[in-house]
């Protein structure tokens, strides 16, 4: 008789409680916008390239950079590329596809209101395109469960930036992403490995809260004009390699040494705290 | 930082132990087919790439594979049209665009010549017509001393000497548009105006450096000039992206975006050797200041057909011009 109760308890408990299934990430998210306040907001300061794994071909890139490049007809309109876009001040919404047949997903959406950009992370196990199909801002993501997080894979993604003060990604690059929840905020990792303009893969993290309320602000419309009237046709604005005058006002501003201001691998490294001992700063500019 | 093995190690550990995601690599002996968009693909093979236009008219092509792989070509374009090839179109000279001129337009040609009848007793051959810049036919049929005449089966069978020459084939218009003194002297852009694609040949290159090919008539101020000429024709779709494809000479699909950054790229180190050859230093000088370091990772070679140092020798060469 007990194990007759024993069994049918063990049955009701079984139909009654859920299925656990994979975390659900549908929904409307906002980045928190006190992380990353400087690349959500005004953008890094020009030679700022601290604890970032940069070999010298990055470092001459972002020396020779001129924002001006940015008032070019053809850049104006240039979207974040997928590995930076979620560290700006966006509106997330995600979604599920699934076949309307067996219900499988297919796919997960992600719209995300910077630029209007629209990324589908598969879900059903289909190969990444071919070497020489083209490249987009967003790339092309794949995606699998390992546990309770979901772990991307994105190829085939164009040249942008790493920072928006000139320092290169390539569009040889390639990400690995983790969506990780807690209740009502989920965590993004990401792990970027760049061949041509990193020495290690760059991993960051933040951190996006679910939206009780619809915050709007989901266009992002962009038509380029003419800035600079009368630019000489294929100009391309930038400076000639030790002519940039503003890399000096960083470190100069907050005391920080010259080489340590130029980053590489061995800036992201607590130990790095000790050599910058033995390292002259300059004066703090008031 | 010094790139030496220890710090390869340590990416390729830290890769591992992150997930990092690779590329496929393309398999030289194969031929990687790619829906561009309209009547338009991209066969990429063996390190070039061909255009192919597809329709009720016929099928044509915008330079050839390498002679080595135009069976594997030919095969592929079979899967995607079984009509006959009606015109090939050479961007330039080179051999690894129009080296398989020879072996593509024998597949057009009927066992027996074709009466001409408004003409008695004059017969034609029926045969792929290969369309060209005047300086390509030029080339081929007069080549440099020491060299090997090509064979005049591969010679194109019309030519432009203009600036641009026309055509309407499975009912969409496509124009040629020659790029004087550019990779060579002969190069031409090629325009499919309804599948809204251009095929660039070598006056864009996502492998590498753009090769300047000064003895042939080519000249750093025409490559830019050329991809600044792309730069004119493609329209993007949204925010920058899709709209106009570009196919390059070599390497991988391209919408404007992709040309922007590059022609970028080629201005900056034009600009950067043009401001040393005013400050009066030599090309071993400027080989030495290293100007184009911050693309070397993604363009340059220090082996191979078309190494850093050609490219800068080349550049300097045509600037000082």
């Amino acid at each position: 008789m007990r194990l007759a109760s024993a069994i049918s308890l063990l049955l009701l408990v079984t139909l009654i409680a859920p299925a656990r299934g994979q975390e659900i990430f549908s929904g409307i998210w906002t980045s928190l916008r006190q992380e990353d306040s400087v690349e959500r907001g005004q953008g890094p300061e020009l030679g700022d390239y601290l604890g970032l794994p940069i070999n010298d071909a990055a470092r001459l890139f972002a020396e020779s950079w001129d924002s001006s490049r940015l008032t070019l007809q053809e850049h104006q309109c240039r979207v974040h590329i997928v590995p930076y876009i979620y560290f700006g001040p966006l509106n997330l919404r995600i979604w599920e596809e699934r076949d309307p047949l067996t219900q499988q997903l297919t796919a997960f959406g992600n719209y995300i209101n910077t630029y209007e950009q629209t990324r589908a992370i598969w879900m059903d196990g289909r190969p990444h395109p071919l070497a020489h199909a083209a490249h987009t801002f967003m790339g092309f993501s794949t995606g699998e469960w390992e546990g309770d997080v979901l772990t991307v894979k994105t190829t085939h993604i164009k040249q942008g930036w790493l920072r928006r003060n000139g320092l290169p990604e390539s569009d040889l690059a390639t990400l690995v992403e983790h969506f990780i929840r807690h209740g009502n905020y989920f965590t993004h990792v990401t792990i970027l490995t760049d061949p041509v303009y990193l020495t290690e893969p760059l991993v960051k993290t933040q951190d996006f809260e679910v939206a009780t309320r619809d915050p709007g602000n989901w266009l992002w419309p962009c038509e380029y004009v003419e800035e600079i009237a009368g630019r000489p046709k294929g100009e391309v604005p930038h400076f000639l390699p030790g002519e940039n005058p503003f890399l000096k006002e960083f470190p100069q501003r907050y005391g920080i040494p010259e080489e340590a201001a130029r980053g590489g691998a061995e800036t992201m490294y607590p130990e790095y705290q000790k050599k910058l001992k033995t390292m002259r700063a300059p004066g703090v500019a008031k | 930082m010094r790139w030496d093995r220890h710090s390869a190690c340590r990416v390729f550990s830290l890769a591992l132990l992150f997930g990092a995601v690779a590329y496929a690599q393309a398999d030289p002996t194969e031929v990687e087919v790619l829906p561009v968009q309209g009547n338009v693909y991209m066969l990429a093979s063996d390190g070039s790439n061909v255009t192919v236009q597809v329709g009720r008219s016929g099928v044509l092509l915008v330079d050839t594979p390498a002679p080595h792989m135009t069976d594997k070509v030919l095969a592929a374009i079979r899967k995607l049209s079984d009509q006959p090839i009606r015109y090939l179109i050479d961007t330039s000279v080179d051999a690894d665009h129009a080296g398989g001129n020879e072996g593509i337009a024998r597949t057009g040609e009927l066992p027996s010549d074709i009466p001409l009848v408004n003409t008695p007793g004059a017969t034609a051959k029926e045969s792929v017509q290969i369309l060209a810049h005047l300086n390509v036919l030029n080339r081929m049929s007069v080549p440099p001393k020491g060299q090997v005449q090509v064979p005049s089966a591969a010679w194109p069978t019309d030519t432009f000497s203009g600036n641009e020459k026309e055509l309407y084939f499975n009912g969409e218009g496509i124009q040629m548009m020659h790029i004087p003194a550019a990779h060579t002297d002969g190069d031409t852009l090629v325009y499919f105006r309804r599948s809204d694609v251009i095929s660039a040949g070598d006056l864009f290159d996502t492998t590498g450096y753009p090769v300047i090919d000064l003895e042939r008539g080519g000249s750093l101020q025409g490559v830019i000039a050329g991809l600044n000429r792309i730069l004119d024709l493609a329209i993007p779709a949204h925010h920058e992206e899709g709209g106009t494809y570009v196919i390059p000479g070599h390497g991988r699909l391209c919408d404007e975006f992709d040309v922007l950054e590059y022609r970028d790229m080629v201005t900056i180190v034009r600009d950067r050797i043009q401001a040393m050859i005013r400050k009066g230093m030599t090309l071993d000088q400027e080989k030495a200041a290293r100007p184009t370091l911050d693309y070397d990772p993604r363009y340059g070679a220090t082996s191979g057909r078309w190494t850093t140092a050609m490219f800068v020798e080349a550049a300097y060469k045509s600037l000082k011009k």
